[in-house]
């Protein structure tokens, strides 16, 4: 298991960002890791840019991630992966949904959808691991346990055991919730 | 027991702890979950209040009755409160009155970025600054002890970063504190100008007690590591000082803000060759510091506008060079906050937004993004209740000036009506301003995350509540019947008749839109199986969907969709498509 890191959570408002950092966080708390997260409310929320910060360690002082210190970024949608690029560390890695939400503008023609950044991104030397975590979690019946399909990468690439967030999906999901959350992190942490 | 909570979780936990008998409070960012996570402790009697005004008033109401209470309220929250707060630093308390008061530097949710702390210093009220969730918990306890020993309301004022972000925390129990006796005390508690004048003097002395105590209080924490440099700082300024400078620098990290502790500020830059001042917006310590005769800096390299972040403060003091990355040619597209998909606020602006003859006042919640692209309706806001007063003021100029051809629309939800726009109507009734008022009815506080509120029939502890009729109290208010009209904004042919009909009204008029936040679990529920879809054969491609500015229709590769995962079947689409390209589909509820 990783000893510390800084990872960056964004996406879209909406798409379940801070419940997957507080998943994330509660495993790290009870292995006695030092944890900070800061998230963003309120009008942010309503379809912007949004993001969440875990930071971990043996003691962590500040609760934001500086630029250039990220080890990962987990995009939550394709082009929003980009929009944050500058915090990655040198090495870092971004887990990024291929999922596109295209805003006003671009629908307008007054700005470009950036459809080729991953790959640009995999050219230029960047590490990029690129799921259709999505279409996964509406094919397991439930879009919003995409957030669970790229946590379960996250989670294996942290050397975090998949045994420990089971258990707290149970704990913090409702029953009828549990079960599709519980496929989406095994399919995430099985990519 | 060890827990991870945000700093609004800690304070929650803190009044708890702390005894509190009574909460009130109005919503706001980044303030709201406090009473939120306080009403989940069934001990603590907490309400959302209409305003924040309304909240403070209350508390210093259980205060002088004995009882332990709270306030709460985001910076702005505090401007609207600040008439009970200043006179309440003369009365003083009788069981303990805390006041939390959460800035936002970076105005993530916010119309502007003052900062609070000076209003500690101009009402002569004490401020406590926690760093992080632990000190939360604890600093709303010590506050219950201070203004209880010093008959003083104190002030905890907390930042964005602060109530957002999520540090360990250690649980104790709660500790029962009885509620204290009343006795009258008319010398005290009226605030007659012959009373007033015997209490300011008692505020100074208390000032110079506070002042004393805080000299040796353990609320303000020396870390002793070098006499090169030495960093004054606080709240979560001193987590970003620690992460930059770590060990490097020694630091007084100041937990009671005001009266400042003098004689400690003195001694602990005595002997340090450099000092720094580190804190957000404005440099209120470095002032202060400044006046005691010491030098030191910080407000010459640390920006005055916006949120720090231990970046900044690294660039700024230590210069340090900026890691260029491999540049990219692909660009993330600007994504400003929208109205979402299926909202009710978009139905009804989108009946006037063509209407060019239309000047909109707009008010704070969701509808705020009226002023946004495509809509574009809004043409001010200025805080929260001001639509319809303002409103009053543009219409009455349109009609010194004869203009009839313009007319005012005043935008206003549901619980922003109840917090301040109902005084803007009276006035448009009372002095005959012909301005249309139209209230959002939304069933929530959507803003902030699903608050109850005096409309929705139900209060904060989750209780039946007494609901306020929205079209009753207009009419009781003056409006006539025959002025007041109630649609549901998703129907477009009959929502554009009732503008017409307003905009030539030559007497107050109120139109009420009734429609539920599209967010709400209830319409999620009831809405989850009702969708529309473009027939790709009809469709000819003109985006006349497209320009709702509906999240849910996007364009690929030169054809237009809708997200089925985003699309509640508002049927806004289907109305304004001209080529009945747009079909129902599900078991749709809007049809």
């Amino acid at each position: 298991m990783r000893k510390e890191a800084n990872i960056l959570f964004v996406g879209v408002g909406g798409q379940g960002t801070i419940s997957a950092s507080n998943l994330l966080s509660a495993a790290l708390i009870e292995l006695g890791y030092d944890v900070k997260m800061s998230e963003v409310h309120g009008m942010a929320q309503r379809g912007g840019s949004v993001s969440t910060q875990v930071r971990y360690g043996e003691k962590v002082h500040s609760p934001l991630i500086e630029k250039g210190t990220a080890d990962y970024i987990i995009s939550f949608e394709k082009s929003e992966s980009g929009r944050w690029l500058e915090f990655l560390k040198e090495n870092g890695t971004v887990i990024s949904s291929d999922h596109e939400i295209r805003p006003y503008s671009v629908n307008m023609g007054k700005e470009v959808y950036p459809e080729g950044i991953i790959e640009e991104m995999q050219e230029k030397g960047y590490h990029v691991k690129s799921v259709d975590a999505q279409s996964k979690a509406i094919e397991l019946g439930n879009a919003k346990v995409a957030n669970m399909v790229l946590l379960g990468i996250l989670a294996k690439d942290l050397g975090l055991e998949k045994d420990l967030l089971n258990r707290l999906i149970e704990q913090y999901f409702k029953p009828a919730l549990q079960e599709v959350n519980l496929k989406a992190m095994d399919l995430g942490y099985s990519l | 027991m060890k827990s991870l909570m945000t700093g609004n979780e800690a304070l929650a936990r803190g009044a708890y702890e702390a005894g509190a008998h009574f909460a009130s409070a109005y919503p706001g960012t980044p303030s709201t979950e406090i009473l939120e996570n306080l009403a989940k402790y069934k001990e603590v009697y907490s309400e959302w209040a209409p305003n924040e005004k309304v909240g403070m008033e209350a508390a210093s109401g259980a205060s002088i009755m004995g009882a332990r209470a709270l306030t709460t309220m985001k910076h702005v929250g505090l401007n609207v409160a600040a008439d009970p707060f200043f006179t309440m630093a003369y009365i003083g308390v009788n069981g303990g009155l805390v006041i939390i008061n959460a800035d936002d530097p970076g105005m993530h949710s916010s119309q502007n970025e003052q900062d609070n702390r000076y209003y500690a210093l101009h009402a002569k009220v004490p401020m406590l600054e926690p760093s992080d969730s632990e000190e939360c918990r604890i600093f709303v306890k010590k506050a219950y002890e201070i203004s209880e020993e010093f008959d003083t309301p104190v002030l905890i004022r907390t930042t964005t970063r602060v109530n957002h972000s999520k540090s360990l925390v250690n649980l104790e129990d709660r500790k029962e504190v009885a509620i204290r006796e009343y006795k009258k005390d008319k010398l005290k508690n009226v605030m007659t100008p012959g009373h007033a004048q015997r209490r300011h003097p008692v505020v100074e002395e208390r000032l110079v007690s506070l002042r004393h105590f805080n000299n040796a209080s353990s609320l303000n924490i020396v870390e002793k590591n070098t006499k090169k440099l030495g960093i004054v700082t606080s709240g979560i300024s001193y987590a970003y000082a620690k992460e930059v400078f770590g060990e490097n620098a020694s630091y007084l990290k100041l937990g009671m803000t005001f009266p400042l502790p003098t004689e400690l500020i003195l001694e602990f830059t005595r002997d340090m060759e450099e000092i720094l001042v580190i804190e957000e917006n404005e440099p209120y310590l470095e002032k202060e510091i400044k006046a005691l005769g010491i030098v030191c800096r910080g407000r010459d390299v640390l920006p005055i506008c916006g949120e720090l972040n231990p970046e900044t403060i690294r660039e700024a003091f230590l210069g340090a060079e900026k890691k260029e990355m491999i540049p990219m040619e692909s660009k993330s597209p600007t994504r400003p906050p929208v109205l979402c998909a299926g909202c009710p606020h978009r139905g009804f602006f989108n009946a006037l937004k063509t209407d060019r003859d239309i000047i909109a006042s707009g008010d704070i919640g969701c509808y705020t993004l009226g002023a946004m692209d495509p809509i574009n309706v809004t043409d001010t806001v200025i805080c929260m209740g001001a639509s319809i007063s303002a409103g009053t003021g543009m219409q009455k100029v349109l009609d010194i000036q004869g203009n009839t051809k313009k007319k005012v629309f005043s935008f206003i939800g549901d619980s922003t009506f109840f917090h301040s726009g109902i005084t803007g109507l009276v006035n448009s009734i009372y002095n005959k301003i012909p301005v249309v008022t139209v209230i959002m009815d939304n069933r929530t506080t959507g803003m902030t995350g699903h608050q109850e509120n005096p409309g929705t029939g139900k209060t904060l502890m989750g209780e039946e509540a007494g609901d306020i009729n929205i079209p009753m109290l207009v009419r009781s208010l003056g409006i006539k019947d025959e002025n007041i009209k109630i649609i549901n904004p998703y129907y477009q042919d009959k929502a554009k008749e009732v503008v017409k009909e307003a905009k030539a009204a030559t007497e107050p008029f109120v139109i009420i839109t009734q429609e539920p936040c599209a967010l709400l679990k209830d319409v999620q529920i009831l809405r989850r199986n009702s969708y529309v879809e473009i027939d790709q054969e009809k469709c000819r491609k003109c985006k006349t969907c497209v320009r709702t500015g509906c999240p849910a229709i996007y364009i690929k590769d030169g054809s237009v969709f809708i997200d089925r995962e985003m699309c509640n079947g508002c049927t806004l689409c289907y109305q304004v498509c001209p080529f009945d390209a747009i079909e129902k589909k599900g078991d749709l509820v809007n049809a």
